[in-house]
């Protein structure tokens, strides 16, 4: 009886693994339940530079794209995304828009299906999972449906599809890197805070990391250990180095959550965080409250990973409809990354996502 | 003649120690101890110091495990009420946790200005009687429809995370006020952390209603012989909702914790897989997970060692990741030591030593 029973908390524990870890591991969105807020400033913003454009349906006749996504629930990150599809894609821009979420790939394709079948012109598409959409893209491409990505590629053949508007994860590192080697500090002490591992952005974001410690003498890995995007844990993993007594003086977090548990764990330990302190403070997403502490200096970096992609969506369908081809089939989204010394409330308006 | 008879004695002795439920607890705090001290002879170091606020603290390894054990402890009072009595254990409590958190902010965000302190007074008890409905709805499918626990709380188990999210409209408040932050951090001018005083709190209270009231004799009747507790007069599903209740209380405490800790919350990984390490302090504890005789102070203790685990593999520099591999180790030779097969086993065995012996 005790054995059964054990055994079957086991398998749940199991089962709750794997759907965590897949959902961690599709998630493009580094952060899987930052601030789910509005992020109207930006989303209106694009919304007036497109209707300064020339509207790519001037006689009248709307342009039927239909759109899937991801459940704007997911992240902070997924609502700001949405919300400034929403705004691009309007009868005042030129389009008629139908938008379909989900989080399972299945539910998704028969939504594709769907829409292909009521004769939309452009499908665009941010697949919850990269297999499986070959048939939906060859019956789409039968119907003379185009087939746009947007935030998250795919496993098909690239004949498929007209473009892929993604971010560059390893850049997002890269850039973060970059910046924390221009610190100029004599010794680089680093508790490296992951991830959930397998993720696209824990992949990117992890990468030029680890490539500079072990390409320079002076940069150590004090510690380096997912927190799976959870605050908590990354308290836990900082208090226990600072219990160890290792000396740090960069936190190099993946996310904003664990940037903010990292530095609960230093301020009850009594420990400088900041511009022109003890320990420098790196985080990633461009949370408003995040950027906050930025402005405040008592964080030192946030990198950003852009979910503003309707412009480019735009652009990309306007080039089609004027008959262009389209020169990269990769759009890599362009992104920043932010130093507390520089930063401003605009920027803080303007790219920051969530409530403040 | 004599001699035998001290031999006897101090046989019973040694049988007394192993057979005692702290037993298996206590070795694995000593065998943790060791590794510890083996690695790092510093890890016993308890040190004041001041917070960023100029607050003396203490710090130290150990100052770490009591704070971060404690949310840990006060679950395993409403887990092991709910193995006692239901055979089974809850599976949503991580779930349940962010409702409860969520309730909290959604009530202090609205708040506005005013006095604070009332205010998370009126927050703090409005997410207890969400948690306690919770905790009743896990009840009354166990108790009513007879539905197995790990089931029954499967439901909220996957719907939960989402429900908090919808509670505060998948918004994530950040909560600034310093008043909040005492709960999961230091009240000025006690360098005890004060989820350490909360847990003893609550430890102290379960006690008191333990010696005080007949829910312990009556929870471990029902999950002994179901049937005859109701012909003894007992109501079986009414003491089942109990043990619910009372751990979505438990919950509830739980939630201001982890709330306060960071001051805000994240639905999707607040309080994660904390009922597994729940579940293990109760099983650590020595208690049986199917229902029946409990022993709190051994699952609350079992909770602390637990954490003492975690902490110790974070010290180690083992990866997140594998935590649960560490855990599921300990849960396999748990699991083995307290089968009945092994358990007869070892009798024999002792016998035939005794044999031997008198030979």
């Amino acid at each position: 009886m005790l054995r059964k029973k054990v055994a079957m908390l086991l398998a749940v524990a199991m089962v709750a693994a794997t759907v965590v870890g897949c959902g961690g591991g599709e998630s493009k969105t580094d952060a899987p339940a930052d601030d789910a807020a509005k992020t109207e400033e930006p989303a209106a913003e694009d919304a007036e530079a497109d209707a300064d454009a020339e509207a790519p349906a001037a006689d009248g006749e709307l342009i039927k794209v239909g759109i899937i996504n991801n459940d704007p629930n997911e992240s902070g990150y997924r609502t700001a995304n949405v919300e400034d599809l929403k705004a691009m894609f309007t009868e005042e821009n030129g389009y008629d828009a139908q938008f379909q979420y989900s989080l399972k790939n299945d539910e998704q394709i028969t939504y594709a299906k769907q829409m292909i079948t009521d004769g939309i012109d452009y499908l665009l598409l941010s697949a919850a999972d990269t297999a499986g959409w070959d048939p939906v893209l060859q019956d789409a491409q039968a119907a003379g449906t185009k087939v746009i990505l947007f935030d998250r590629t795919i496993d098909a053949s690239e004949d498929l599809y007209e473009a892929s508007i993604v971010s560059d994860m390893p850049a997002e590192g890269a850039r973060a890197v970059e910046w924390l080697a221009g610190q100029g500090l004599d010794e680089y002490n680093i508790i490296h805070i992951q991830g959930v591992m397998g993720s696209a952005a824990q992949v990117g974001r992890t990468g030029a990391l680890d490539e500079k410690v072990a390409a320079e003498d002076n940069w150590t890995l004090v510690s380096q250990q997912t927190a799976e995007w959870n605050a908590e844990k990354a308290q836990q993993i900082v208090q226990s180095v600072i219990d160890s007594g290792e000396k740090f003086n960069v936190i190099y977090a993946e996310n904003d959550d664990m940037a903010k548990g990292a530095v609960a764990a230093l301020d009850a330990a009594n420990i400088t965080h900041g511009v022109g302190k003890d320990v420098i403070i790196m985080g990633f997403d461009c949370n408003k409250w995040a950027l906050k502490e930025l402005l405040n200096q008592n964080w030192n970096y946030d990198g950003q990973c852009n979910p503003f992609q309707a412009e480019y969506i735009d652009d990309v369908i306007k080039q089609l409809e004027n008959g262009e081809e389209i020169a990269e089939k990769t759009i890599i989204l362009e992104e920043k990354g932010f130093d507390a010394t520089e930063i401003t409330q605009e920027d803080i308006d303007q790219y920051g996502i969530g409530e403040e | 003649m004599q001699k035998n008879e001290v031999k006897k004695s101090n046989d019973n002795f040694f049988m007394n120690i192993v057979r005692n439920q702290m037993f298996i607890p206590l070795l694995a705090l000593a065998i943790l101890a060791l590794f510890n001290l083996i690695a790092d002879p510093g890890f016993i170091k308890i040190s004041i110091k001041e917070n960023n606020m100029g607050n003396p603290v203490l710090s130290g390894f150990l100052i770490t495990v009591l704070d971060s054990g404690s949310e840990l402890a006060i679950l395993a009072i409403g887990m092991t009420l709910v193995t006692a009595a239901s055979g089974g254990q809850d599976i949503s409590v991580g779930a349940a946790v962010a409702i409860a958190g969520s309730v909290l902010l959604r009530i202090l965000r609205g708040a506005g200005t005013g006095n604070f302190g009332a205010m998370l007074l009126v927050a703090f008890l409005v997410s207890c009687i969400v948690a306690m409905l919770f905790g009743a709805f896990n009840g009354v499918l166990v108790a009513y429809f007879k539905i197995q626990p790990m089931i029954a709380t499967l439901i909220l188990y996957t719907a939960g995370r989402s429900i908090a999210a919808w509670i505060n409209n998948n918004e994530l408040p950040v909560i600034s006020d310093p008043f909040l932050g005492y709960f999961g951090g230091f009240i000025p001018g006690i360098p005890i952390p004060t989820p350490f005083f909360i847990a003893i709190i609550c430890v102290v209270v379960i006690f008191l209603v333990l010696k005080f009231t007949n829910l312990g004799l009556y929870t471990q009747t029902v999950g002994i012989n179901e049937n005859s507790a109701r012909l003894n007069g007992l109501n079986p599903k009414m003491i089942k909702v109990i043990s619910f209740v009372v751990l979505g209380l438990c919950v509830a405490v739980v939630g201001l914790i982890k709330v306060s800790r960071i001051s805000t919350i994240n639905y999707s990984v607040i309080a994660k897989d904390i009922e597994m390490d729940a579940i293990l302090a109760v099983a650590l504890g020595g208690n049986a997970l199917g229902g029946g005789k409990f022993n709190m102070a051994a699952s609350i203790f079992g909770a602390y060692v637990i954490q003492f685990l975690t902490q110790t593999l974070y010290k180690f520099k083992v990866s997140a990741d594998a935590l649960p591999a560490y855990k599921a180790v300990v849960v396999i030779v748990l699991v083995v030591i307290s089968a009945p097969a092994v358990k007869e086993w070892m009798g024999n065995m002792t016998k035939k030593f005794k044999v031997k012996e008198v030979a």
